[in-house]
């Protein structure tokens, strides 16, 4: 017994309309209904735009919605360092089995870490984090203001800004110029990547964060080339906030690896 | 199409069933002290997921059947479901579950929280690409050291697992690649592996222990008949992991000793 | 409190060119159907591994066509390949990606997902890791021997077997390159569910396929950044000289140059995501066979809150179990206790689940289409796998089970069956939406009984081998004598083999002969509730055609007393007892 379903009528091969899209999602010019929780931010400045009065897209959702996205995200971040340091702390309790004794013994070495240097990079990563929450704040001020702006005549202070987006990516490219060079320390007192597991963890942590953090600087990046490409102002503002809060994510994270190899060296 | 899936169901089921019963393929006779624990445990188990397996399908096939659509159907019972019979049957599914495995826990604990007793005998198992390696302690009740530098496997026996000669303790250790222990005694079993990870099991015994790289696994079971037993590797350990086989013999504690006085004497 | 949408959306030029409309597409439609025939490429591929392997373990010194002769280590590479595509490429891409990608967003009344360039990208990232996986093949040595579970050291050392040297590190890669790219795709389905819903529909309104989708995604979100940490140490171990896996060993008399490494190490961090991986693998199939079930026995979900808290319950209990794959590996037996008490505990959800499928179908008018008989089917495999869950979660009877084929037959009746059947199910189901057609119904049928009487017979003989010790990944049982009386039941499993393989070419004709000649489709061909099927035959670029739904009931409401059909649909603002 089957279902009733009659002729549809359509174009002969309607199957490829699935795979001939219309249009793309950014082309939207209205909001989607939120989930069953609060209607769209509202929080620190949202562009004015989406408010289901007609045109422009809905930056404020997009804006909520990408920093759910970054939080999401930050926990499977979260989850990786979990595991490694999971594994350092196993590896590091554990003994194995030498034959010629009979016995259990441990191998972990413990390190002479170069804390002059990672001091001075944490000192650089932590600046870093404050000046690019002074960039976050920046476009958060221009995006809500920009309406005023274009207010013929009116003009508001501050011609000159600081580049602070351009500040922080300087301060990161020296965070990892200084981890790079603490490897050399490193190196230098005599512990390689498989010198000891307590060496192979320092490399392997700081080496994953700073891939982390790279990953954090290009995103930065290509904030400022769409900020000279003149992309809409919330569009940019979107991009450095997720960047921002990525940006802090890294610093507490570093501070957090800092305290475990330190701890556990 | 309501009837032939229930036919086929209830075929599947029965069939299946009726296989699990007879026990035409079954666990192989078992010959050690926890066997009859481990079966009592597992006949257990099987009763009861048995008689959910049939429950279970029999009612699937039957309701599918019963309900089908037809003309003469009477209407549908519309519900959304019964908190009552969800907080029963979820209170009785795990009273069920978690007292089965609390049930079992005994014969875990027997088998695994407390070492050998004292007068077990110690056999060290060593498992290797692709051969068991079996060393006894001999008269002075200690292992020799080993070395892995003069680990040589194509030599067999005490070059195989890299026994070092200049200890003395390992002047009366003898190293054989078939295990004999008497019957009605407890083997301390000391288990290693050279290379990658193995698992000495023997289906018999209801024994089996994974031996690891860079561990001395402690373990003990009690053989109580006479035999010979195959011991099969049970962890994947390369390409010879098929024919990574051994073969235990339980006998009386005469021959065991008899035995092991002629190894040692081969040794001299 | 949830935001109005009173406007439509424009009409939209559409992309030109191939490229942009078939390849680097951002739809989740087109995204959707690319991870679905990525899914179908690997499971054939899985499946010819599959039967070379039951063809060698039969007749060992056979010489096969175009492949040759059979070699121990290579039975172990085709074992290895097998799991891997299978597990990786197939049950956690079709159900997920495939499905979930097209049918999340229209499900909960959404334009698209939330991130659709991420999307694009989590899919060609995984069509990567594919490739990578496949080049593994055609390097020097071959394809790796060390299981899909990649113990060390034994896949720690390149010298530990044939296939353990670039194999095995394009192995490692290309799950590495599936880790973020499944992590991408978990960020965009959590994120989409979770603010993209249509006004009305409140997440106890969700359909059960959305909660298994949003569940599935939060457990590889947290599981699969473990893999990623454990696959990188491997690759330290075996390139770098480092030791987190590998204590000093010898391998065929040479010295290794590690120490003080530890193998179980891998097991736990691999368990901890491989574990949540075989739930990530059957929750989707879960959400759908409820879909089917109600809609095809004309009733709701028996349970509708329990089945949703039984999804989570899965969901948080599955992080909590991974040791009970190590009972035997020389892990604390203490531990071991306490891991066995959180499996039988897990036991209880899909206990749940089982009980109220059979209570939807309990007074139901039911309907046999073929997507009906896949979600029968599945409930039967999931009870038949199921129940040997039991036995293997006791560390005492894991004991003479662990490592024989008592285990495979329990993964392959859940994993390689039922969740299989999942997958057919959907795709007979959400065929006329994605194809405009129907697929044959008579091709379906015998594609169905070939099925599930061929897996039966391949997978439940499994058990009696196991409990009667037969290891797993023997490449023969030439060389046990208590084994040799095993041999016949294997040969029985072998043929039906052929058979269930051969079936699975109906499923296959049938799939791309509809897609051109099948009967046009309605709408809603099967008169279901959920919001895919309140939109046009393929469904158009926004989905809704540009408007936005409103939702008002839950999705479930078949064979409301008073209504004037026997289903009433998500979007149908008449009233029903509100829900």
């Amino acid at each position: 017994m089957s279902a009733p379903h009659g002729p549809a009528g359509r174009r002969r091969y309607e199957f490829m309309a699935t795979l001939a899209p219309t249009g793309t999602l950014k082309d939207l010019k209205t909001a989607v209904g939120g989930g069953g929780t609060r209607p769209p931010a509202s929080g620190s400045g949202d562009g004015g735009h989406g408010d289901g009065n007609g045109n422009g897209p809905d930056y404020s959702g997009r804006l909520r919605r990408t920093r759910l996205g970054l939080v999401i995200g930050l926990a499977s971040v979260t989850m990786i360092f979990v595991a490694l340091t999971s594994a350092l702390i196993v590896r590091r309790g554990l003994p194995t089995f030498d034959e010629r004794t009979g016995t259990y013994v441990r191998d972990w070495l413990t390190m002479s870490l170069p804390v002059g240097m990672l001091l001075l990079n944490t000192l650089l990563l932590l600046v870093s984090s404050i000046t690019v929450e002074l960039a976050r704040r920046q476009i958060a001020r221009r995006t809500v203001l920009a309406p005023v702006e274009s207010i013929p005549g009116v003009t508001l202070g501050q011609e000159r800004r600081v580049p602070w987006l351009g500040i922080t990516v300087i301060l990161g490219l020296g965070f990892l110029t200084g981890q790079w060079l603490a490897w050399q320390e490193l190196a230098a007192r005599g512990f390689y990547l498989a010198t000891s597991p307590s060496s192979s963890f320092f490399y392997l942590l700081t080496a994953t964060h700073a891939v982390h953090l790279t990953g954090g600087l290009l995103v930065m990046l290509y904030a400022v080339t769409i900020a000279l490409l003149r992309k809409p102002l919330p569009v940019q503002r979107i991009v450095i906030d997720i960047t921002a809060w990525y940006w802090h994510f890294m610093a507490l994270l570093w501070i957090y690896i800092f305290g475990l190899l330190w701890f556990m060296r | 199409m309501g009837l032939a899936l229930l036919a086929v169901i209830w075929l599947i089921t029965l069939v299946s069933t009726y296989f699990f019963v007879a026990k035409t393929w079954w666990l192989p006779h078992g010959a050690s002290a926890a066997a009859g624990w481990i079966d009592g445990q597992f006949a257990l188990t099987y009763v009861v997921m048995g008689i959910i397996f049939l429950a279970a399908q029999l009612a699937l096939g039957y309701l599918v059947w019963k309900y089908r659509e037809q003309p003469s159907s009477g209407p549908v019972r519309y519900s959304h479901g019964n908190t009552t019979l969800e907080i029963v049957w979820t209170t009785l599914t795990a009273i069920l579950f978690i007292g089965l495995n609390l049930m079992g826990s005994h014969v875990w604990a027997s088998e695994r929280f407390s070492p050998a007793q004292a007068g077990a005998v110690p056999v060290e198992v060593t498992g290797m690409q692709f051969a068991w390696y079996f060393r006894y302690p001999g008269a002075d009740g200690k292992f020799g050291a080993t070395n892995p530098k003069l680990m040589d496997p194509s030599a067999g026996n005490e070059a195989a697992i890299g026994l070092d000669t200049t200890d003395p303790a390992s002047k009366d250790d003898v190293v054989t690649g078939t295990m004999y222990l008497p019957v009605g005694r407890e083997v301390d079993l000391h288990l290693r592996a050279v290379d990658v990870i193995h698992s000495f099991f023997v289906p018999s015994m209801r024994f089996k222990q994974d031996a690891v790289p860079g561990l001395d696994i402690h373990m003990h079971f009690t053989p109580i008949e006479v035999g010979d037993y195959e011991i099969a590797c049970a962890e994947l350990c390369g390409l010879g992991h098929y024919k990574m086989h051994g073969m235990l013999k339980v006998v009386g504690q005469d021959e065991f000793d008899k035995w092991l006085a002629t190894r040692e004497a081969e040794k001299q | 409190m949830v935001a109005q949408d009173p406007h439509g959306h424009d009409a939209h030029a559409a992309p030109q060119g191939f490229i942009r409309k078939y390849v680097f597409s951002l739809d989740h439609k087109v995204i959707g159907l690319q991870y679905y025939f990525l899914a179908l490429t690997a499971v054939f591929v899985g499946m010819f591994l599959s039967l070379l392997m039951r063809i060698h373990m039969i007749w060992p010194q056979a010489v096969l066509p175009l492949v040759g002769e059979i070699k121990p280590e290579t039975y172990l590479q085709i074992l290895t390949m097998h799991g891997t595509i299978m597990v990786f490429f197939v049950l956690t891409t079709a159900p997920q990606g495939g499905f979930g990608n097209y049918f999340l967003p229209i499900q909960i009344g959404a334009p698209d997902m939330a991130f659709p360039v991420l999307n694009m990208l989590s899919f060609w990232t995984t069509f990567v890791a594919f490739v990578v996986l496949l080049a593994a093949f055609f390097v020097t040595g071959g394809a790796p021997l060390h299981g899909w579970t990649g113990y060390a050291p034994l896949s720690a050392l390149q010298s530990a077997g044939p296939g353990e040297q670039l194999g095995a590190d394009l192995w490692i890669t290309s799950i590495a390159i599936f880790c973020i790219a499944s992590l991408m795709g978990a960020l965009n389905f959590i994120t989409t569910t979770l603010d993209l819903r249509a006004r009305g529909m409140t997440l106890m309104r969700m359909p059960l396929t959305v909660w298994a989708w949003l569940i599935t995604a939060i457990l590889g979100l947290l599981a699969f950044g473990v893999l990623l940490s454990a696959g990188i140490l491997l690759l330290l171990d075996r390139n770098l000289g480092t030791s987190f896996y590998v204590p000093l060993v010898v391998v065929n008399g040479q010295i290794m140059g590690h120490k003080g490494g530890s193998p179980l190490l891998w097991q736990h961090l691999f368990w901890f995501f491989g574990h949540p991986e075989v739930y990530i693998a059957i929750l989707p199939g879960m959400g759908v066979a409820s879909q089917l079930l109600s809609t095809f026995s004309r009733k709701p979900i028996f349970g509708y809150r329990a089945m949703v808290y039984a999804i989570m319950g899965i969901g948080v209990l599955g992080f909590m179990v991974w040791g009970h794959h190590m009972f035997m590996s020389g892990m604390s037996p203490y531990s071991a206790f306490a891991f066995s008490v959180m499996t039988m505990a897990i036991g209880v959800p899909s206990a749940i689940k089982t009980f109220n499928w059979l209570g939807t179908m309990f007074h139901a008018r039911i309907r046999f289409q073929t997507p009906m008989l896949f979600a029968i089917g599945f409930v039967s495999l999931f009870v038949s796998g199921g129940l040997s869950g039991p036995f293997l979660a006791q560390p005492v009877l894991d004991i003479p089970l662990h490592d024989t084929a008592f285990v495979v037959a329990h993964f392959h009746l859940i994993m390689g069956v039922a969740a299989i059947f999942g997958i057919f199910g959907a795709t007979y189901y959400w065929f006329p939406k994605m194809f405009g057609r129907m697929m044959s119904e008579g091709l379906g049928r015998i594609h169905f009984f070939f099925t599930l009487i061929g897996t039966y017979c391949v997978f439940m003989p499994m058990h009696y081998l196991g409990m009667a010790g037969q290891p797993r990944r023997y490449s023969q049982f030439t060389e046990l004598a208590y084994l040799h009386h095993l041999i016949p039941l294997n040969t029985f499993i072998t043929y039906a083999a052929f058979v269930t393989i051969a079936a699975q070419f109906i499923f296959l004709f049938n799939l791309f002969w509809s897609m051109f000649k099948g009967e046009k489709a309605s709408d809603n061909p099967w008169e279901a509730t959920t919001l895919e099927w309140t939109t046009a035959t393929p469904p158009p670029h926004d989905n809704f055609g540009g408007h936005t739904p409103v939702v008002y009931h839950g999705p479930y409401e078949y064979s409301v007393p008073g209504a004037a059909k026997d289903f009433v649909m998500q979007t149908d603002p008449a009233g029903v007892t509100a829900h």
